[in-house]
């Protein structure tokens, strides 16, 4: 036998009786993961290049239409350029304002697509070195059945140990290039045919953090599909700065682990705080739970700031461009760690470790790159140690004394605000704080994202940013939290539970809180948002810097939210999964649905899954702050399966929405597999990609598009309850969109049967049947290495 | 300070910018020249401010005495009930940015495509990118801003004035009697 697949080759020999001797079942697999023991039939799109889900993606976006919103008239990206696209001009090489929109979006989902695959590339690397080629991947022990869904649903294959992970990776990486090349000046010209790729960046970017995050739970011994994942400290309060502080930034666990692993190897865990910002952290707590998380991405000035790190060691990603100035401001050693991020550091990869940490100690050298993270690791900690006594947390934060001198310096030119992405009144505060009264400048604190652009507009020279954190001081010293550490994969047994009453309906829904909260009171509304959907018993999830957002309140009785709701998904849950790449696990779990549920094949089976998923999985994403690229990939990946996004007001940046047409009944017929007729489903997801412009107003659309045609009748009524009661509790009135959702009388929430009745009778209404519901009614998927036929 | 930059200063949009509203007939001539405008409220018209009133009592004024439809955003629909306002159409304002830019909608009262829609009260950037959105795909429909802040990406906007002058702009607009303004495109 010799199945050959593109430049993959597997050749099992039964017996062969040579000259040379004789051999008997032997398998050999080059660059090709085995399936032999994998009895579901192959479906008919493995390993999908960028036109294979053509179709599918066009009855989406046929549906839900882009409206972009340039962020800028022009093109600047050749040298044909500037070019004006205002309206309907075209630019030199003829794109039009829609296809450059939508080229650009690809960009930027193709950018976060590959700094997650060019991260779990590291990560496998990292952990084979660390656990072997055969190390098996492990998600949850017995508790995980479906190891990897979307790897068995993008790719086809169903990977056993962390070297099947490299040949996924190779297929991603192809895809990856290929889409940038999409991008190149007079390559595609269509808007949807852009759209299209945005989506296939989106999936290709699901596979890359899968990878990564199975790569990392697998041979590290982080928990594994664990409701009761322990609990680890948050907040910049919670670190003990009598001791050596070592902060770790980014989203490349290796630094940390070695930090953590040298420190205990040493005895001197007790000894030497190990703190985090950004995803980092989040992973260095699944390795060790007494890692600390600080926060998110927004905290990075505010604690270097402060002068608690006695060292600071970078890995990739979200890390600011400046850390290494403000390290330097705080006298306290830098150590790079990823030849992605080197910051013109000299490289002492190769030096011994007593020499770096002699230059680092004496301030012969400011910072070094060190591309091995053991030693990164084992430097870090001594450097810590041996600098703290001498450091004497040297801080760039301002006495009050000086925080009135400073701020009474201020001309109220208003620059600051002007500069200010939240549009914060920074002015008003420091005309208070000139005359003694600090309140009004402590109180901008929770608003600020911490980016430092007012700093860079005063013409006066005035460390406004020092001046906010320095004087929200004693708050600071009250960031005292707990987070659940992330728990990565669901359970097979869990999706068995609530398969069913998400399916019909009974579970009014999903909802995955994920990315940044980088907008003004993001992490307070991702909290608050977070709490009220939980009490209204839907599955909650979140990850990476939303996750800890959500850690960082507490209830009248000082807990947080993952004090008050347990870790497991079921209703009422909040279920932390990890880092950013962790949300693999979220749009996992609605693949397994499918799967585990519904009984449906993943292998290879992409457009029968995602329709599976648009059709019954009531998941909502809400991405409140989100700024990254990785973000923009995030969500593509999740509407390529019919998942709607909800963004905050910022999100309109991403330059367009997917919008559907709840007036255009036309729109939302789908085929009932059930009678074979077409039916009216109403709008159901109504958007795939959405922006609030309030927290109550992404909480209304939250619950609305949680909707789904496969709803029954007691689903849809919960649903209904739910949407209605927060529709009226914020908008003050009763939708005037209920008739749409209501297919028959018994879809009314019996507490409202007068009211809505009433509303029915006045409207042109009629029953309608509930369907089995597909948009698949004649497709046939498109075969490997074919391109779509677009009618 | 009145300044006709883009009030976020890096917001730079591109050759077309905003003719600046230099007295309020010029904004009322645009008002009653239109067939079929919209007034788009964003939340923030009930939090900010202004002269003892809050920014949507102005708004109202204004739609009540142009007889103008109203598209609540955000969770501005509460603040429009609590003033007696019943009839305005509820809706993100990113939906109502694309249900304006397709000619073939018939706007929120059915009367017919909307010629020109006036937006103030959503979050600045957030109204940068609707109204670009617009400038960009609504060439049948002017848009005016009635926020104090400069929006380049508008056909027409006031510059960055302070609150005091705001004020009286808005009153002047939503008067119904007064000298009537040119158009400057």
């Amino acid at each position: 036998m010799l199945p050959l697949t593109e430049k993959k080759i597997s050749l099992t020999i039964k017996e062969l009786d040579s000259g040379l001797g004789r051999i008997s079942d032997l398998s050999i697999s080059i660059g090709k993961l085995s399936a032999a023991d994998w009895a579901e039939p192959e479906g008919p799109t493995p390993y999908p290049t960028l036109a294979t889900l053509r179709n599918w993606d066009r009855k989406l976006l046929s549906r839900y239409q882009p409206f972009y919103m340039p962020f800028c008239d022009l093109c600047c990206l050749c040298t044909y350029g500037k070019c004006d696209l205002t309206g309907t001009k075209k630019g030199a090489c003829g794109i039009t304002m829609p296809a450059q929109q939508a080229r650009t979006v690809l960009l930027a989902a193709s950018i976060g697509a590959a700094t997650h695959t060019s991260h779990a590339r590291e990560l496998v690397s990292y952990a084979i070195k660390k656990a072997g080629r055969d190390c098996p991947i492990n998600p949850g022990g017995n508790a995980i059945g479906v190891e990897a869904p979307v790897i068995r649903l993008v790719c086809g294959e169903k990977p056993k140990t962390l070297a099947d992970l490299e040949t996924v990776l190779d297929y991603c990486e192809s895809q990856i290039t290929s889409l940038l090349a999409v991008t190149h000046t007079g390559q595609e010209g269509d808007p949807l045919d852009f759209e299209s790729k945005v989506l296939h960046a989106g999936m290709i970017d699901q596979v890359g953090m899968e990878v990564a995050d199975l790569a990392q739970i697998s041979a590290l011994g982080y928990p594994k599909a664990d409701p009761d994942a322990p609990l680890a400290a948050l907040g910049m309060g919670t670190v003990d700065t009598t001791k050596p502080v070592v902060l770790v930034i980014g989203h490349n666990v290796p630094p940390s682990v070695a930090i953590i692993d040298y420190l205990h190897n040493e005895n001197l865990a007790d000894q030497v705080e190990v703190t985090g910002i950004c995803c980092t952290s989040i992973d260095a707590t699944r390795y060790s739970p007494r890692a600390k998380i600080i926060g998110p991405m927004s905290w990075q000035l505010r604690y270097i700031r402060s002068g608690i790190p006695d060292v600071i060691v970078v890995d990739e990603q979200c890390i600011r461009t400046d850390a290494l100035a403000e390290a330097k401001a705080i006298h306290a050693p830098f150590i790079a760690t990823s030849d992605k991020n080197c910051l013109g550091l000299p490289d002492r990869t190769h030096d011994p470790a007593d020499a770096i940490v002699a230059d680092l100690a004496a301030g012969r050298q400011a910072g070094v790159l060190i591309l091995d993270p053991e030693k990164a690791g084992e430097v870090a900690v001594r450097v810590a140690r041996a600098v703290m006594q001498s450091r004497k947390k040297v801080s760039t934060t301002v006495d009050p004394e000086n925080i009135r001198e400073l701020a009474a310096a201020c001309t109220e030119c208003r620059l600051c605000q002007r500069a200010c992405p939240n549009d914060l009144a920074i002015p008003r505060g420091m005309k208070a704080a000139g005359a003694g009264d600090l309140s009004l400048l402590a109180g901008l604190y929770e608003a600020c994202v911490g980016c430092g652009r007012c700093e860079q507009a005063c013409t006066r020279k005035i460390p406004v940013h020092s001046l906010i954190i320095s004087a929200a001081a004693e708050r600071i010293k009250n960031e005292k939290f707990v987070i659940r550490t992330g728990r990565g994969a669901i359970q097979d047994v869990e999706i068995r539970n609530v398969g069913g009453p998400i399916v019909l309906g009974e579970i009014p829904g999903v909802v995955a809180f994920v990315g940044c909260a980088n907008f003004a009171n993001g992490g307070k509304e991702v909290a608050e948002m977070s709490v009220e959907f939980a009490k209204r018993r839907y599955i909650v999830c979140t990850s990476g810097c939303a996750a800890m957002s959500i850690g960082m309140y507490r209830d009248e009785e000082g807990k947080t939210p993952y004090e008050q709701f347990p870790g497991s998904f079921t209703a009422g849950g909040i279920v932390n999964v990890g880092s950013c790449v962790a949300n693999a696990h979220i749009a996992g779990a609605t693949i397994k649905i499918a799967s585990i549920f519904a009984r449906r094949n993943l292998r290879g089976n992409y457009t029968e899954i995602a329709d599976y998923v648009h059709n019954r999985v009531g998941a909502v994403g809400v991405a409140w702050g989100a700024m990254s690229q990785k973000a923009a990939a995030i969500a593509s990946g999740f509407w390529r399966l019919g998942i709607p996004v909800v963004v905050g007001p910022h999100g309109t940046k991403y330059r367009r929405m997917l919008l559907g047409r709840a007036d255009h009944d036309a729109d939302w017929y789908v085929h009932d597999q059930r009678t074979g007729e077409d039916v009216y489903a109403g709008p159901a997801p109504e958007h795939l990609f959405v922006a609030a412009e309030s927290k109550e107003e992404a909480m209304v659309l939250i619950a609305k598009l949680c909707m789904r045609p496969n709803d029954t009748s007691r689903g849809r009524a919960m649903k209904l309850t739910h949407y209605i009661d927060l529709y009226q509790r914020h908008y003050g009135t009763i939708p005037d969109d209920i008739p749409r959702y209501i297919r028959t009388m018994t879809d009314i929430p019996v507490t409202l049967k007068g009211e809505i009745t009433r509303i029915l009778a006045a409207s042109d209404w009629k029953e309608r049947p509930i369907p089995d519901p597909t948009l698949l009614e004649h497709d046939r998927p498109v075969p490997p290495g074919r391109s779509a036929d677009i009618p | 300070m009145t300044s006709a930059d883009p009030w976020q200063t890096a917001e730079i949009a591109g050759p077309k910018k905003a003719t600046v509203i230099t007295k309020p007939a010029m904004a009322r001539a645009v008002i009653r020249r239109a067939q079929h405008p919209v007034l788009l409220i964003g939340h923030s018209a009930a939090l900010i401010d202004l002269g003892g009133r809050k920014l949507v009592d102005y708004l109202l004024d204004l739609a009540r005495a142009q007889n103008i439809p109203v598209i609540a955003t955000g969770h501005v629909n509460r603040a429009l009930r609590e003033r007696g306002y019943t009839s305005a159409v509820i809706m993100p304002a990113v939906e109502a940015g694309h249900r304006i830019a397709d000619p073939g909608w018939k706007g929120p009262v059915g009367k017919g495509p909307c010629d020109l829609a006036i937006i103030a009260g959503l979050p600045y950037p957030m109204a940068w990118t609707l109204l670009s959105g617009l400038k960009h795909a609504a060439p049948h429909t002017k848009t005016i801003t009635l926020d104090n802040t400069y929006q380049p990406n508008a056909n027409w906007s006031f510059a960055n004035i302070p609150a005091k002058d705001w004020m009286e702009n808005l009153v002047a607009i939503a008067a119904d009697t007064g000298t009537e303004g040119s158009i400057d495109v």
